[in-house]
């Protein structure tokens, strides 16, 4: 458990999530209109989204798909029949005066996200998720006196999955949100990107001591990086403990973090806060799904991060850890198998790991657009194995792979770095190392074994690297002791 | 130009036939009609008269004609309520808060109307958003009901929200006109105009395209001055609409075959919870003596119970207000319609709302924003809703029963402008026996059946099965071919 020191002693803190994550679709929730990212202000904005007299929402299909399909990937209950809620209050960038969303009966109940904690399993409870529509977005900074308002948002499929308060540290938040992210990306319903809000988090955050009952929240809105989760959680809960430890009390509110001070600051008080007036949407029947369609749609789940892991332990022999870092992103992984699959799964794992991840971080690449295929850094592996190459000399190998987009062959035979393992060609260069170093040989057999490296030196030079370092070792010694 | 007064006077089937044999031709027809709104722009009908639209679809109707391809409406005039939105013609919701608002669409309903040919010549005044029973509330000023009291020439309501249309079709400005019907709003004006209004069964009409007031009540239907014309407007209005996720895919039958289905051996119901302290007497009499025209055509009368009918009224005024509060939320100045500008935001929304919304929609939003307010929900809405399901309930338990419900339409016959303005409430219960139908989402038709001592028209309004318009149309025209109503209102009106 993470504590809060405070002067006082330890706190504990407590953090729930409404991670707000945008349907992958083109179309959004109860309109037609197109859903695509930075497009010209309005341009995406339907009669239904502008809230036109007359006009009425119909439910888009596939959103509703999407959620059925995230909803079983967190395990979670399917609720076949839920209902759509208004939620009304006034703002601009709100069209109709009210957000569809789903109340007291969401498309999907409990559900539960795995984190892996430095080895530790952490089970973190899905309260539900629900379908709702986006706002539109108020432009206050393109003029002092006025406001624009975008309705591209308006109206677009967001899916509201809210945990339980089961999180006690940023880290743990930070975990999370990864986990969750990770998972609706292999679902494929929603790109997770949260550079373009696709994915932005409301933080719920209270102190306790350990063991007493949970304390009063504060709501930190609309957080859309992990980094800032986390910052946010931690001014928070010392803001908080030094609240308690002052003597004074925690107001339920509503918070904004700033990410440049790093701070949190008042937004509206329990007091002013909204009465929402949910109330069915009469627009809307119930959404009733058919339990076969359901089934259909989890018989088409791909393999998910969890399930991945376990099977990369099992099957390529990894450690926890290195399948946790291969199962984070499907393309990774898919990639890593493709490299894996057929050949040594920790050697695979280290290559994937280190040289292309470097590779990778270096030149801002995802896998997808990765200089080496999972084809040609499999053939480089297999011509390890087979003593073809050297494992230093790969490494070579593999820069020039990525510079020229060659395969391992192709570099080796151009560059001649195939490895020496004839002992009779190794034998003339220890011959030649031990004659230009009677003073060494001396020393070595005087029993200093240190002075072997001077002629393994030596036989690498003349053979630029490229003699078994194994088969010199053992010419070395026989020739010297002999 | 003075009105022809032979071709205001055809039924909108006797204008068919008469535009199909050449007795005259659409443009006539057409030109007659304007001539008659010239006339009769005393009654406040017209919010917006569309005259060059009018002569151009009517020349359009008389080419058609001509090349023998005319559609089954061909060169009828309509009046559409201004609730209805239409491709760039103005439309108010007779509210100062769409002050300048021009749909760049069509609704679903006007949309079918004229791709059957038939001829736009106004958007019909209304209850400022439908809200109303009097027509008293547009921010255009109040309707006039062509009918006079005898010896009384005070002006009267139409009644509402439709009452624009129905007064319209009263005073033969029109062959036919859409009207809305939330609680009655196509019902009661009708039967305080002498006319015939036909509210469908929920879901049978498409509301995409029609400004909101109640989502879970509202539904179009026509006004015409025969059972027939309503059969023949309502074929042409209906039908599955994908845009409207409430509107119900059924098949759309030709309504006008159903005048002449036999009603022998069907049972009509007659609620024993509709006698209501303080009915006029001439009102229940009639309906007495619509059960007997009933049984006359064949039908058995049955006494039946609709228990849960006296909540129905204030269940009715907690529901739709609610959803009127939140569909009223887009009107914010915004986007479209009245801005008044404020020094922020917030005074920006009161000032335009305050402004743009009269007192009864204002008094309306505020009651559905409290009904729907965190410590009140479960006590109104929904407890309202409980008791609307129980009230549904109490129809399907009756229809298993009876063919059709007969009841009066309204309490009392059309009262002077003015009067009930004060009392909302003695203005709600104008809605009594025409909201439960509403609640349940069944069909109802007002049918004028006669006149009260003062000379006023009355409606008989029978209920049926969802989605069986064609029995109530068949037994409404029962009632109409024995009560051989006759009236002739005037076209005077006393607006300036």
């Amino acid at each position: 458990m993470t504590l809060v020191e405070g002067a006082t002693g330890p706190w504990e803190v407590v953090i729930g999530l409404e991670v707000h994550a945008q349907v992958a679709s083109r179309a959004k929730l109860f309109s037609g209109a197109a859903t695509e990212f930075g497009a010209e202000p309005n341009t995406q904005v339907s009669l239904v989204d502008a809230a036109m007299p007359g006009m009425l929402p119909v439910i888009n299909g596939f959103c509703v798909e999407q959620a059925v399909r995230t909803g079983l990937g967190l395990k979670a209950q399917i609720n076949l029949f839920s209902v759509f809620d208004r939620k009304n209050y006034f703002y601009p960038d709100l069209p109709q005066g009210y957000q569809i969303s789903q109340y007291s009966q969401p498309i999907v109940g409990r559900g539960e996200v795995v984190l892996d904690m430095e080895g530790r399993e952490r089970r973190i409870g899905i309260t539900r998720l629900h379908i709702e529509q986006d706002a539109g977005k108020s432009l206050h900074d393109r003029d002092p006196e006025v406001t624009y308002v975008d309705l591209n948002r308006a109206g677009v499929a967001l899916m509201e999955i809210v945990s339980e308060p089961d999180l006690r540290s940023a880290a743990e938040a930070g975990a999370y949100i990864a986990k969750l992210r990770s998972i609706l990306r292999y679902l494929g319903t929603c790109d997770g990107d949260m550079e373009k809000g696709n994915l932005r988090a409301d933080v719920n955050i209270s102190v306790r001591r350990p063991g007493e009952p949970f304390g009063t929240r504060c709501e930190i809105k609309n957080v859309n990086s992990i980094r800032f989760v986390q910052q946010s959680i931690e001014y928070e809960a010392v803001r908080q403990v030094d609240v308690l430890e002052g003597g004074g009390r925690i107001e339920q509110e509503t918070r904004l973090f700033d990410p440049e001070k790093g701070v949190t600051r008042s937004m509206r008080t329990k007091e002013e806060a909204h009465d929402y007036r949910y109330f069915p949407d009469p627009d809307l029947l119930p959404l009733e799904l058919d339990p076969g369609w359901v089934e259909r749609i989890r018989a088409g789940l791909p393999e998910l991060p969890d399930d991945k892991r376990a099977r990369f332990m099992a099957d390529y022999g990894l450690s926890p850890y290195d399948a946790e870092v291969l199962v984070a992103e499907r393309e990774v992984a898919e990639y890593f198998e493709a490299v894996a699959k057929g050949r040594d799964g920790k050697a695979a794992a280290n290559w994937v790991m280190g040289e292309l991840f470097s590779v990778l971080n270096k030149q801002s690449l995802s896998v997808a657009d990765s200089p080496v295929s999972a084809e040609a850094l499999g053939g480089l592996i297999d011509m390890i194995a087979d003593g073809t190459v050297s494992t230093r000399l790969a490494k070579d190998v593999f820069e020039e792979m990525v510079a020229s987009g060659k395969d391992a062959s192709a570099v080796v035979e151009e560059k001649g770095l195939r490895q020496i393992t004839d002992s009779s060609a190794i034998e003339i260069e220890v011959d030649k190392a031990i004659a230009a170093g009677p003073e060494q040989v001396a020393q070595f057999r005087a029993g200093n074994e240190k002075v072997l490296g001077w002629f393994v030196g030596q036989v690498m030079k003349a053979t630029q690297g490229k003699a078994n370092p194994k088969a010199v070792n053992e010419i070395l010694r026989k020739k010297l002791s002999g | 130009m003075t009105a022809d007064r032979a071709l205001t006077a055809l039924t909108l089937a006797e204008a068919r036939a008469g535009l199909r044999a050449g007795d005259f031709t659409a443009t006539e027809l057409v030109e007659a009609h304007l001539a008659a709104m010239a006339e009769a722009r005393g009654l406040n009908v017209f919010i917006a008269e569309t005259p060059e639209r009018a002569r151009a679809a009517a020349a359009e109707s008389d080419r058609r004609i001509a090349a023998g391809s005319a559609r089954p409406l061909e060169g009828i005039p309509l009046g559409i309520k201004d609730l209805f939105c239409t491709d760039g013609v103005a439309t108010t919701a007779a509210s100062r808060i769409l002050d300048g608002f021009t749909p760049p669409y069509e609704s679903a309903v006007t949309a079918k109307l004229w791709e059957a040919g038939a001829v736009m010549l106004g958007k019909t005044n209304l209850d400022e958003f439908a809200m109303g029973s009097s027509n008293t509330t547009s921010h255009f000023g109040p309707v006039e009901n062509p009918w006079r009291r005898r010896g009384d020439n005070r002006p009267l309501v139409p009644g509402g929200s439709s009452g624009g249309s129905a007064a319209a079709v009263a005073a033969k400005l029109c062959l036919g006109a859409t009207g809305t019907d939330t609680g009655g709003s196509i019902r009661q004006p009708a039967a305080f105009c002498g006319v015939v209004g036909l509210k469908p069964t929920y879901g049978r009409c498409s509301r995409w395209g029609v400004v909101a007031f109640a989502s879970s009540l509202d539904q179009a239907g026509p006004i015409t001055r025969t059972v027939r014309d309503s059969a023949i407007l309502l074929t042409h209005m209906a039908g599955f609409d994908a845009r409207d996720s409430t509107s119900i895919e059924c098949e759309v039958p030709d309504f006008e075959l159903a005048m002449d289905r036999p009603l022998k051996g069907l049972k009509v119901g007659v609620p024993r919870e509709y006698r209501v302290d303080g009915m006029d007497e001439g009102i229940e009499s009639l309906w007495r003596q619509g059960v007997q025209w009933l049984e006359e055509a064949g039908m058995e009368p049955v006494e039946i119970a609709l228990p849960h009918t006296k909540y129905a009224l204030p269940v009715y005024y907690i529901l739709a207000p609610a959803e009127a509060s939140s569909n009223l939320a887009r009107y914010d100045g915004v986007r479209y319609g009245l801005r008044r500008e404020g020094a922020d935001l917030r005074e920006m929304y009161e000032l335009t709302r305050g402004d743009g919304f009269g007192d009864e929609v204002r008094r309306r939003v505020l009651i559905g924003t409290y009904v729907l307010s965190a410590g009140y929900y479960d006590a109104y809405y929904l407890k309202a809703q409980k008791v609307r399901t129980l009230v549904a309930r109490d129809f399907e338990e009756a229809f298993r029963t009876v063919d059709v419900i007969l009841t009066p339409t309204a309490p009392g016959a059309a009262f002077a402008i003015g009067e009930k303005e004060d009392d909302p409430i003695a203005m709600y219960l104008n809605d009594v026996f025409t909201v439960p139908a509403s609640l349940a989402g069944l069909p109802g038709i007002s049918v004028p059946a006669g006149l009260d001592g003062d000379g006023l028209p009355l409606g008989l309004q029978l209920v049926g099965r969802a989605f069986d318009e064609e029995t109530i149309i068949a037994a409404a025209a029962a009632i109409e071919a024995r009560a051989a109503f006759e009236g002739e209102p005037g076209r005077g009106g006393t607006a300036p």
